[in-house]
């Protein structure tokens, strides 16, 4: 039986690009169902009723909801290039780290965007020091060693949309000085083959934040 | 090899039931290790040196942190002792994940602003309590446990607040019985398995501490 994979996504989303990601990673075909958030549709409200958010991805009927989730679906259903490591140890300390990246990295940015005060910049700088000295420690080209897992899909919003969100705010907190593993990190992430070919483009972004901020 | 595992918690704490519940399930053998919160140790700071904060499990030396990780990791690493607390299949898996991650980002939030707020602040909390509540509920339909004929994954990420229900329907003056009279059914149903038994902490002594902790806090 054919597989049907659909998903309810925004272009723009970090949060969906996480599930494309996975999906590029086990080659997966799905139909991408681009979504008005300010109109939500029936369907993905019917697929998410808790949170009625994208990403969703409906595989064969099944509704899937969180990105996190999904990327730990996508692994466990698809075999192939694995997306997270199977030493059960490894495997939490990757779950660790993506959710610190939500639960603190993700919210901490958005705090000191577009404007911020010392604290929020603290906060944000704080957090993301605790990522960059882990990947210090690890010394490998990303948090999955030679390839990317799920650490790296996670901190995605930080190779990519962080730059955008500095340059839309005329802001720039994050440097390559301050940062120097995380800027090497971010420019071989958004360069890896799977991760190219689904990032939305960078104009777009540009001009969603810059609308967003009031700096259009 | 012999096995060193050490489980790192404080006596209130709903996270680290979690994962002595997740434990006792497996009858897998630990050390305990109490922690004052109100004077940390270093012990703690290298362990948990991202957060400093429990339950931490230390197995072979290697620590794990945040409760819904230690239960999937004690699951996968002693995957040869039943019962399974995730379901086989990943579409369920997944369903168990998502109900787990919803309480743990809604469920504690909302309770704090019962007993921490007053007026405005603490019906807020309240309406928003009982959406989370009634939306678990409505999860667990007909089934005995969230996890179908045993505890699951789901169950034990929220049954520790079983014992927070006196708390909160003290201080938020309502009855969880009458709002959501399934959910207590199950509430119930779980705390007569003996892993849960062990495990819960007595309601009466989580009100006291907790009316002791807003006086502390306030000061």
């Amino acid at each position: 039986m054919a597989d049907e994979v659909k998903l309810y996504a925004v272009a723009g989303s970090p949060f969906v690009c996480r599930a494309k990601i996975a999906l590029n990673i086990k080659g997966i075909k799905y139909e991408n169902l681009e979504q008005d958030l300010r109109n939500k549709s029936a369907e993905l409200i019917k697929y998410n009723p808790v949170h009625k958010k994208v990403p969703v991805l409906v595989h064969n009927g099944n509704a899937i909801s969180e990105s996190l989730v999904i990327v730990e679906y996508i692994d466990d259903v698809w075999k192939g290039v694995p997306i997270l490591p199977q030493d059960p140890y490894e495997k939490a300390v990757a779950r660790f780290w993506a959710k610190f990246i939500d639960d603190k990295c993700i919210p901490a940015i958005f705090k000191a965007f577009p404007q911020g005060n010392e604290q929020t910049d603290a906060e944000a700088l704080e957090q993301l020091q605790i990522l960059e000295n882990e990947l210090k420690v690890k010394g490998t080209k990303f948090f999955g060693g030679d390839n990317i897992n799920l650490v790296d899909i996670a901190a995605g919003f930080i190779a990519y949309w962080l730059g955008v969100i500095q340059e839309a705010a005329g802001k720039e907190l994050v440097t390559k000085e301050k940062f120097p593993k995380l800027t090497v990190w971010a420019d071989d992430f958004v360069n890896f083959e799977v991760v190219k070919e689904v990032l939305p483009p960078r104009e777009n972004l540009l001009g969603f934040f810059k609308k967003r901020f009031g700096k259009a | 090899m012999v096995e060193e595992l050490v489980f790192v918690n404080f006596w209130s704490s709903p996270f680290g039931c979690r994962v002595k519940i997740a434990l006792e399930e497996k009858g897998i053998p630990y050390d305990y290790k109490e922690e004052d919160l109100f004077n940390k140790t270093s012990f703690l700071s290298e362990i948990n040196p991202v957060y400093n904060k429990v339950p931490v499990l230390v197995h072979n030396g290697k620590s794990i942190c945040e409760s819904l990780n230690i239960i999937e990791y004690i699951d996968e690493a002693w995957s040869d002792r039943s019962p399974s607390f995730l379901p086989s299949d990943p579409y369920q898996r997944s369903q168990a994940r998502f109900w787990a991650d919803f309480i743990d980002k809604e469920l504690y939030e909302a309770s704090k602003k019962i007993y921490r707020c007053k007026g405005e602040e603490q019906e807020s909390g309240k309406k928003e309590l009982l959406r989370i509540l009634k939306l678990v509920e409505g999860e667990l339909g007909n089934k005995p446990f969230f996890g179908g004929d045993n505890l699951g994954f789901v169950d034990i990420s929220l049954i520790p607040f079983y014992s927070r229900f006196y708390t909160w329907e003290t201080f938020g003056k309502f009855s969880i019985e009458e709002e959501c009279p399934n959910l207590m059914a199950w509430a119930k149903r779980c705390s007569q398995k003996e892993s849960v038994a062990k495990s819960l902490v007595d309601p009466i002594k989580i009100y006291d501490f907790i009316f002791y902790l807003n006086k502390y806090l306030t000061k």
